[in-house]
């Protein structure tokens, strides 16, 4: 792991990011950004980060070229980066690994998360068992009852699924009500989150820890490839694989391009999640980025067919990156992103998770802008084996 | 107006006793009511009160408080209704110091300096913004100190001591005191720690300190009372709210203050 190193990290992006936070927890955030400082600059906590990548997670992770959904689709060569092949079947495992290690060295024993889709909750009880760290999910009853499989992966891993009714009963309520446990016993916990997202210092913290896609991806692409990219394409919920992706590449002459989700379209407000493309800047969960919402500044409920990017924000850095004209951001919607499921499915026998399906129809899309010749490096988070259940009720099959 | 809290805390000392904070939220059980429940808390004896500002996401609030803000909230109570309140509240003859207290995104929308002088306007005298530390407070802060309105810092048990005396410079005329880490809600016991928390405040400065969170019970508010300047009380006034009929709503919560601050013979 290469990490800069420095002894204080900057609170914000441009404009965005920050600390806005109940007093309450501004110690745990101090603490919580020393630690990392330190950590980051510490040779004994990356090498084992990096063992644990090695050994644990399986990194790093090939980066595929599909040459027939390239020759279907005529165009880019599109390339794939395999976190769905990361142990537990996407890139969550990154962060989740790296926020355990260091809750371990803040001797904090118990583990807190909030999980969308699941994949951050399994990911996160994964590590919790293997460092034998209590761990405690916060998942909405929507998202429980789209994701029954994750639910009961994580009760098999040992941890504690709290369901959250309140508002949307999706990813927002679950954040809220991570926050609130936090609030109550931070003396004693670690809120892991599961994204680039929340105060300072997580969207750098969570960042970094998944900068290791890209860092491989690059390497991966002049190896295999013989040359960088024209466009880097990945999906944005809360934004942490995509920012993953991007960051190694930002000082690069390479098209960054976000996907989000359109849901049922983007003229129907609270039926998208499409929050760079659709909101307006505030502030939620600790940090000043875009979101969407009303006039008076109230939250908007959001949709889409992928529980993990059904979130009303989005993180920080992604902001900045947009404003600054530094990375563009997209929508696919629900249809698009089912089409992008199957087209892969069907053209390589990768089935991958509905959130990267939409990174994998604006892909196909951007093919022929890109031409032959061109590539495009697409951030496969993770893997579809969850969304079967989705897909099959989207499709109207009964299983 | 700063001054009118100032002057109250100022009030409730000359007597002897701490003053009783006492928080509703707008538009809460329906819009009609918050004036005639603002009034009513005066009547029962509040000698300062906090109105809530309905937020989607009220992540420091407890379960009681955030169904008030969600029934709030699908009545469509936007900051600009709770301004209108205020000065409904004022033309009927509120006197009592009126601190306006939520989340930073409605304000934030609304704008950060038209949110204080219009607030000023409306006979507002101060804000607590649970989510917005007075280091992310400088453009607020500024707003509020050129409209004479007050910003109200908040005090954790988690609080260091090192940036004790920066928060309380922000201050100009309480201190808001967290009894407890948590979320707002009524406890059947307060920490015991609350007095030495006060004790550590004071030590930075002479404002008046009001401890909340936690706080139902007329044995608590006279515990508060005796170690602190002034005692707040919410989750427990919503639920007096709710504990019957709409139409009962002001007279129950005007009853529960003259019990609990003891105006009245306690009949529980």
């Amino acid at each position: 792991m290469s990490m800069e190193t420095s002894s204080e990290l900057a609170p914000r992006f441009g404009d965005f990011g920050g600390r806005y936070i109940p007093e309450v927890l501004v110690a745990a955030h101090e603490e919580l950004e020393e630690a990392y400082i330190k950590a980051r600059n510490d040779t004994t906590f990356n090498e084992e980060l990096a063992e644990l990548g090695r050994h644990y997670v399986g990194r790093p992770t090939p980066l595929y070229f599909a040459q027939r959904l390239t020759q279907e689709v005529g165009g880019a060569r599109l390339w794939l980066k395999r976190e769905d092949l990361a142990h537990t079947g996407a890139h969550k495992i990154n962060n989740a690994l790296g926020q355990a290690l260091l809750a371990k060295r803040l001797d904090k024993p118990r583990i807190i998360a909030e999980t969308g889709a699941g994949q951050h909750g399994v990911a996160t009880a994964t590590v919790c068992a293997m460092l034998g760290l209590e761990c405690v999910v916060y998942m909405g009853t929507e998202d429980i009852r789209r994701q029954s499989l994750n639910v009961f992966r994580m009760k098999m891993l040992g941890a504690e699924v709290v369901p959250v009714d309140s508002g949307n009963c999706t990813l927002k309520d679950a954040i809220n009500e991570a926050m609130r446990d936090w609030v109550t016993n931070v003396r004693t916990t670690h809120y892991l989150i599961g994204s680039a997202i929340g105060p300072h210092p997580f969207p750098t913290m969570v960042r970094d820890f998944q900068s290791v896609i890209g860092r491989e991806a690059r390497t991966q692409m002049l190896e295999q490839a013989g040359r960088l990219p024209e466009v880097a394409v990945a999906c944005v919920g809360g934004g942490s694989n995509a920012i993953g992706l991007f960051h190694p590449f930002v000082e690069d002459p390479v098209r960054l391009i976000g996907v989000e989700a359109a849901g049922e379209g983007l003229s129907v407000p609270g039926r998208n999640a499409a929050t760079l493309v659709a909101g307006s800047p505030g502030v939620l969960h600790g940090t000043h980025t875009y979101l969407l919402q009303d006039e008076a500044g109230q939250i908007l409920e959001t949709h889409s067919i992928s529980a993990g990017l059904d979130y009303p924000g989005v993180g920080p850095e992604h902001s900045w990156l947009k404003t600054s004209g530094r990375a563009e951001y997209i929508a696919a919607d629900d249809k698009e992103a089912l089409a992008g499921f199957k087209r892969l499915t069907q053209s390589e026998g990768i089935i991958p998770a509905l959130e990267p399906a939409h990174a994998i129809h604006a892909a196909v899309r951007l093919a022929e802008e890109v031409g032959e010749g061109g590539d495009i490096l697409i951030g496969l988070s993770g893997r579809g084996d969850k969304d079967m259940h989705t897909v099959a009720e989207a499709l109207g099959v009964t299983l | 107006m700063s001054k009118r809290l100032r002057a109250r805390f100022a009030q409730t000392k000359r007597e002897g006793r701490a003053a009783f904070v006492a928080y509703v939220m707008a538009g809460f059980p329906d819009p009609d009511h918050t004036v005639p429940l603002l009034l009513g808390l005066e009547e029962g004896g509040a000698d300062v009160i906090e109105l809530g500002i309905p937020f989607t996401d009220p992540l420091a609030d407890g379960a009681t408080i955030q169904h008030a803000n969600e029934v709030a909230v699908s009545a469509g109570i936007t900051f600009a209704d709770c301004l209108e309140m205020v000065q409904e509240a004022r033309a009927q003859g509120l006197s009592a110091p009126l601190v306006l207290m939520g989340y930073e995104n409605p304000l934030l929308a609304y704008g950060e300096k038209q949110a204080a002088a219009d607030a000023a306007a409306a006979g507002a005298d101060g804000f607590i913004v649970v989510d917005l530390p007075p280091d992310e407070a400088s453009t607020f802060r500024q707003a509020c100190e050129e409209q004479d309105v007050s910003f109200v810092p908040l005090i954790a048990p988690t609080t260091a001591e090192k940036r004790m005396k920066t928060i309380t410079s922000a201050a100009n005329s309480f201190i808001y005191c967290v009894s407890v880490t948590g979320t707002t809600g009524q406890r059947a016991e307060l920490p015991p720690s609350i007095g030495e928390l006060v004790t550590t405040i004071r030590r930075y400065t002479e404002l008046p300190i009001a401890v909340g969170f936690g706080v139902s019970t007329r044995d608590q508010v006279a515990e508060v009372g005796s170690v602190a300047e002034g005692v707040i009380v919410g989750s427990a006034i919503i639920s007096a709210i709710e504990a019957g009929t709409v139409d009962g709503c002001v007279e129950r919560v005007r009853s529960y203050v003259e019990r609990v601050t003891g105006r009245s013979v306690d009949k529980s």
